[in-house]
């Protein structure tokens, strides 16, 4: 009976798709992979390191991009062995346990709100504007992170404290072209013409298809049918035709950008060998009818078209459904982005749910500087705050920025409309600079004569 | 250069023998290999000699004297030299992460960052020590429930870059640092036992 259940149980736990072993409800940020044990559980056994291993593996990169205010070897230094008694925080699961719905806050926290309080008990005797606040409000008010404070320092709100609410020029990065990775040594470097399509004779006599194509910037740049419908021609030969690439094909040229793409929401299911997310499987607030297609990165950019402006709003809104989404129509954002299209106002000024979720990054390679975008919608909204530098601040005031993105009403409206709270964290820095440089001037002797 | 070839092989003969070392709690005695004492005091000499290069030859040389580029606190934002106790660390965190037999710190009475000022009981006897003596002090002390044999070293103002940069920061708690002040300590510890 025994030797029974233990092939049975082993053979569900090997096999994707098994939620035998799934022992409580997981996050927003990980229910769509929980079918994959595996990825967080990487051995039988190992217990903590881990898991800790596993959530490195997917967030240790962007621990290091945003300068981890709390990194792990903050608390290895044996001085903070007795905090480490009181907060492990060496290792992520202290505070992010999974499988534990009752007990998970935002960001996946599953500590009571007052965390702060285990190493920072006395800050009021050195900032006594912090001696009356509660200590559930340090990562709740708009003003601290636990993980990334690079926007919210105190050296950094004083320099950007007097900036205007909207800045003289706002404007973000404009894209550069994508980078080939991989050499194709047919491909030429000129706008190709129906002519020029090396697909088969019975795929060229779609004339919608080879419209899309001929428009789009692979066209354009030189890119033909069988660059993107052959695996590997090398391998395969050019008589072999793929009627349906996948993303791995659109990878071979998109480096970065697949990278994000597998790294967020939308894709991370690829590489956890699971089939695609699909609308119907999301937690979030998703349109009735926007079915249960698998998403790619054609789900967004269209098979052939690949039309960037239609994949940075239009794309977003034929799936999403929460009123932050519908209230994108007809905002402040929304108006840029119709008047940078119509060529109203210059590229780079308009606002479009990709310019917010999907923002675009600056890279030097190979000595050139090359702008991408990020393809993980999640990057920047875990906090949102994480948004202020990347995003925000190309075009807004920080002080702006910190109430907007605190305010969850004018998030709701999709930003129609001004903050209605303030985040006192620049009144307070500036007070407390004030007072330093005062005291620093009396204890100095005066050069006036 | 034959003086530096001598301690660049000490320190790689410390380093592979520590761990043997640190599996005795006669510290003073080891039966083999070398002490822990011996081992801290040439991970301080290595420590101290890159430390003070960095802030003389570097901090010091391009922000005040030549005026070619500044240190900050925000490095990467201002595009600035990263300060000699921020080298200090992140060389300390590297450490740390790489899970070699000993870790090390930085630490003072008039800390910048209050993190910094001493925690445990040997820190604060071996940092009022270290201050009132000038000389390097030695203990053990037992922290989350493991033995270590802890060594402080007084951290000199070698170069004006450290004083002044000390004395006119705003949440600096002393402001009349000089040129061979000790403003604080370098704390080495080394567990002891397994």
């Amino acid at each position: 009976m025994s030797l029974f259940a233990s092939v049975y149980l082993g053979f569900e736990l090997s096999e994707p798709g098994s939620s035998i072993y799934l022992v409580g409800e997981t996050t927003h940020g990980h229910h769509q992979i929980e079918m994959a044990c595996k990825v967080c559980h990487k051995k039988a056994f190992g217990g903590e390191d881990v898991l800790q291993e596993a959530c490195m593996d997917c967030h240790g990169e962007e621990m290091k991009v945003v300068d981890d205010s709390h990194p792990k070897s903050k608390f290895t230094d044996p001085r903070n062995a007795e905090r480490v008694a009181n907060l492990d925080a060496r290792l992520c699961v202290t505070c992010h346990r999974e499988h534990r719905p009752r007990i998970s806050g935002p960001m996946g926290v599953t500590l009571p709100d007052d965390f702060c309080f285990h190493c920072h008990a006395d800050i009021g005797k050195d900032r006594p504007s912090h001696n009356a606040l509660p200590f559930e409000t340090c990562a709740s008010a708009g003003c601290h992170n636990f993980h990334d404070n690079r926007a919210l320092y105190e050296d950094f709100l004083l320099k950007h404290s007097d900036a205007p609410d909207l800045l003289p020029m706002p404007k973000v990065a404009i894209r550069t072209r994508s980078r080939r990775v991989l050499p194709v040594s047919d491909r030429q470097d000129s706008p190709l013409t129906p002519q020029d399509a090396d697909a088969p004779p019975e795929m060229t006599e779609d004339l919608q298809l080879m419209s899309e194509w001929l428009e789009s910037s692979h066209a354009k740049n030189g890119v033909n049918c069988r660059d993107c419908h052959t695996l590997n021609k090398d391998v395969d030969g050019p008589g072999h035709w793929l009627n349906t690439p996948d993303e791995s094909v659109c990878q071979s040229c998109h480096e970065s950008e697949a990278k994000g793409f597998f790294s967020g929401k939308h894709g991370m299911r690829l590489v956890s060998n699971l089939p695609g997310m699909n609308p119907a499987l999301a937690k979030a607030n998703m349109k009735p009818d926007a079915g249960d297609k698998p998403l790619g990165c054609v789900s967004c950019h269209g098979a052939h078209a690949f039309d960037t402006l239609k994949a940075a709003v239009q794309a977003c809104m034929q799936c999403h459904n929460d009123p932050h989404s519908r209230a994108y129509a007809g905002s402040p954002h929304d108006e840029l982005f119709q008047n940078e299209i119509k060529g109203i106002k210059k590229p780079g000024t308009g606002v479009s749910c990709a310019t917010c979720h999907m923002p675009r990054f600056a890279k030097n390679k190979d000595d050139m500087e090359v702008v991408s975008v990020q393809h993980n919608q999640s990057w920047n909204l875990r906090p949102n705050e994480k948004m202020i530098r990347e995003v925000c601040l190309n075009c807004h005031g920080l002080r702006f920025s910190i109430d907007a993105l605190a305010d969850k009403r004018l998030i709701e409206k999709n930003f129609k409309g001004r903050p209605s709270r303030r985040v006192e964290s620049i009144d307070w820095a500036k007070k407390r600079n004030n007072e330093k440089k005062e005291k620093k001037a009396a204890r100095e002797p005066s050069h006036a004569l | 250069m034959k003086k530096k070839l001598k301690w660049g092989l000490s320190v790689m003969l410390i380093l592979f023998l520590g761990p043997t070392a640190c599996n005795t709690t006669k510290v003073e005695s080891a039966p083999f290999g070398i002490s822990p004492k011996v081992m801290a005091d040439a991970l301080h000499a290595v420590m101290e000699a890159d430390r003070t290069v960095y802030t003389k030859m570097i901090v010091n040389r391009l922000q005040n004297e030549e005026k070619v580029i500044k240190a900050s606190e925000h490095w990467k934002d201002d595009k600035a030299l990263v300060l000699p106790a921020q080298m200090f660390r992140m060389g300390a965190e590297r450490v740390a992460e790489s899970k070699a037999p000993f870790s090390y710190s930085l630490i003072s009475l008039w800390p910048v960052n209050k993190q910094n000022a001493p925690k445990t009981e040997s820190e604060k006897i071996g940092l009022a020590e270290i201050n009132r003596t000038g000389e390097s002090y030695y203990t053990e002390e037992t922290l989350g429930g493991r033995k270590y044999f802890t060594a402080l070293y007084p951290d000199i103002a070698v170069a004006p870059a450290c004083y002044s940069c000390h004395n006119d920061h705003q949440d600096s708690p002393k402001t009349d640092f000089k040129l061979g002040d000790v403003m604080g300590g370098v704390v080495i510890r080394i567990p002891l036992g397994t």
